[in-house]
């Protein structure tokens, strides 16, 4: 119901990106809530969907202070549909490998941790850089969520170490998750117009100059986690260009069915 | 190292505002303030949102009204809706029209927490935070021996926590994670009581 969404508006696209980003882990995330593989990870995972979630507020809280027009962070979140989002495809996957046919399986653990480490050491360096936007309200958003994501790189590389040196079983289904997920980084350096737009004005990030560090990062923990890099060619995915896996509108229809439902409901 | 450099933040210099604070003898905004000092964190109901250092400033005048700054702790934090909902209605008995202002810079810290703060936290069972959230390292240290089954890597958790039970230092950390947003889990190896202890953020 968000009437006008001015589409050619780098800034307001960033924004949204960002949130829509968290907002979409976040949900996907907290799937495991009352699942965790054990009590701790439960209440790790949730707790960490609690921050993306809460990071998604306040960026579109602030993106619907941009557009105006009586945008409200609930008519951005629950309003929009899957062809106006703007996260990372790799953001949507169900927490399994690639499936063919009916895409139902268990969810696998490894794929969630590949997943969070994989967004969460990149969102480091991205937040890190975003303490300086031009954008003061961007920029003090960035400084909260810098704080909470570093617990979230610790957590998923602490257990991609876990996994990946574990038993035989647990490494070869790290190894099977990144195999999987590591393709879907590419989107993360192809740069768009938005991107471009706002990292010239000052408001964004040139995220390609993170690729080196990023790479580090990974490189690093992959070692210790006795995992090999897989090489990631192929299709570049198209997330933030609002063109998405099939994934990502049953995970809306979940997490907008109620307010839908219930429009402007209050309790 | 294995890995993250994290780059560290630097500590913000200020502090929980005191009471008289910005009050210049100013009789109503003394007793706001007053007021407000009852009001405590919905999660941690011994410290008060001052203490806290969420409470940031009260300005305003009876005319205009007043207008409460309050800052978030964690970005997701439920608890921070009641607070604000405290507020107001705290406010109103008092007969004042207000507002609340919710300000993100600079980002709350757990160093704006008093003193007394972490006192009070100790008492209730929750050990406080270590000084400035900085470096969250991810460096190999050496892995001490414990039978503990611990979520968390050994290195991470080699801090000296003191457990707020029986004040022993020899404490090991279960999860990352605990009840709340703010909280990890930690175990006393001398006591053998599970605590939280408020990360340093």
């Amino acid at each position: 119901m968000v009437a006008s969404v001015h589409p050619d508006t780098a800034h307001i696209d960033y924004v949204l990106h960002l949130a829509d980003n968290a907002v979409v882990l976040g949900q996907r995330n907290g799937e495991w809530c009352g699942h965790g593989p054990v009590l701790e990870e439960d209440i790790a995972m949730t707790n960490m969907s609690l921050d993306l979630i809460g990071q998604a507020r306040m960026l579109y809280q602030h993106a619907a202070t941009l557009i105006g027009d009586g945008a409200t962070e609930d008519s951005l979140a629950y309003f929009r549909d899957a062809h106006v989002f703007r996260n990372y495809t790799l953001l949507e996957l169900p927490h399994h490998g690639a499936l063919v046919g009916y895409a139902i399986d268990n969810r696998d653990y490894a794929v969630t941790i590949v997943r969070n480490f994989l967004f969460s050491s990149l969102m480091l360096l991205v937040w890190e850089r975003l303490q300086n936007s031009s954008d003061t309200q961007l920029a003090a958003i960035a400084a909260k969520s810098l704080k909470e994501v570093r617990y979230h790189v610790r957590h998923a590389g602490d257990w991609l170490v876990r996994l990946g040196d574990g038993t035989p079983e647990s490494h070869n289904k790290a190894q099977a998750a990144l195999d999987h997920l590591m393709p879907y980084t590419q989107e993360f350096w192809s740069a768009t117009n938005f991107e471009s737009n706002v990292a010239a004005s000052g408001v964004g990030v040139d995220i390609a100059d993170l690729r080196n560090a990023w790479e580090m990062q990974l490189q690093d923990t992959l070692s210790e986690a006795t995992l090999q890099l897989p090489s990631t060619t192929g299709f570049i995915t198209t997330g933030k260009q609002k063109v998405h896996s099939e994934h990502l509108t049953y995970l809306l229809e979940e997490m907008q069915s109620l307010a839908r439902r219930h429009p402007e409901g209050v309790w | 190292m294995s890995g993250l450099t994290i780059a560290s933040i630097a500590c913000s210099e200020s502090k929980a505002p005191a009471i008289a604070d910005g009050v210049d003898g100013n009789e109503t905004l003394s007793e706001i303030w007053r007021a407000l000092e009852t009001l405590t964190d919905p999660e941690i109901p011994v410290v008060s949102l001052r203490e806290m250092g969420i409470l940031r400033n009260v300005r305003g005048d009876a005319l205009q009204g007043y207008e409460v700054v309050i800052t978030p702790t964690y970005s997701g934090c439920p608890a921070m809706e009641q607070i604000h909902d405290d507020v107001l209605a705290t406010m109103r008995q008092l007969g004042h029209k207000a507002s609340v202002v919710t300000q993100l810079a600079p980002a709350w810290t757990t160093d704006w927490m008093t003193a007394e703060a972490h006192e009070k936290l100790r008492a209730y069972g929750i050990a406080p935070p270590l000084a400035c959230a900085t470096s969250a390292t991810h460096a190999n240290a050496s892995e001490s021996k414990t039978h503990v089954l611990t979520f968390a890597k050994r290195s991470v958790a080699n801090q000296k926590i003191a457990c707020p039970q029986c004040a022993s230092d020899n404490t090991t950390e279960i999860s990352h994670f605990g009840s709340t947003a703010c909280k990890a889990l930690y175990k006393c190896l001398a006591c053998l009581e599970t605590f939280d202890y408020f990360k340093p953020y």
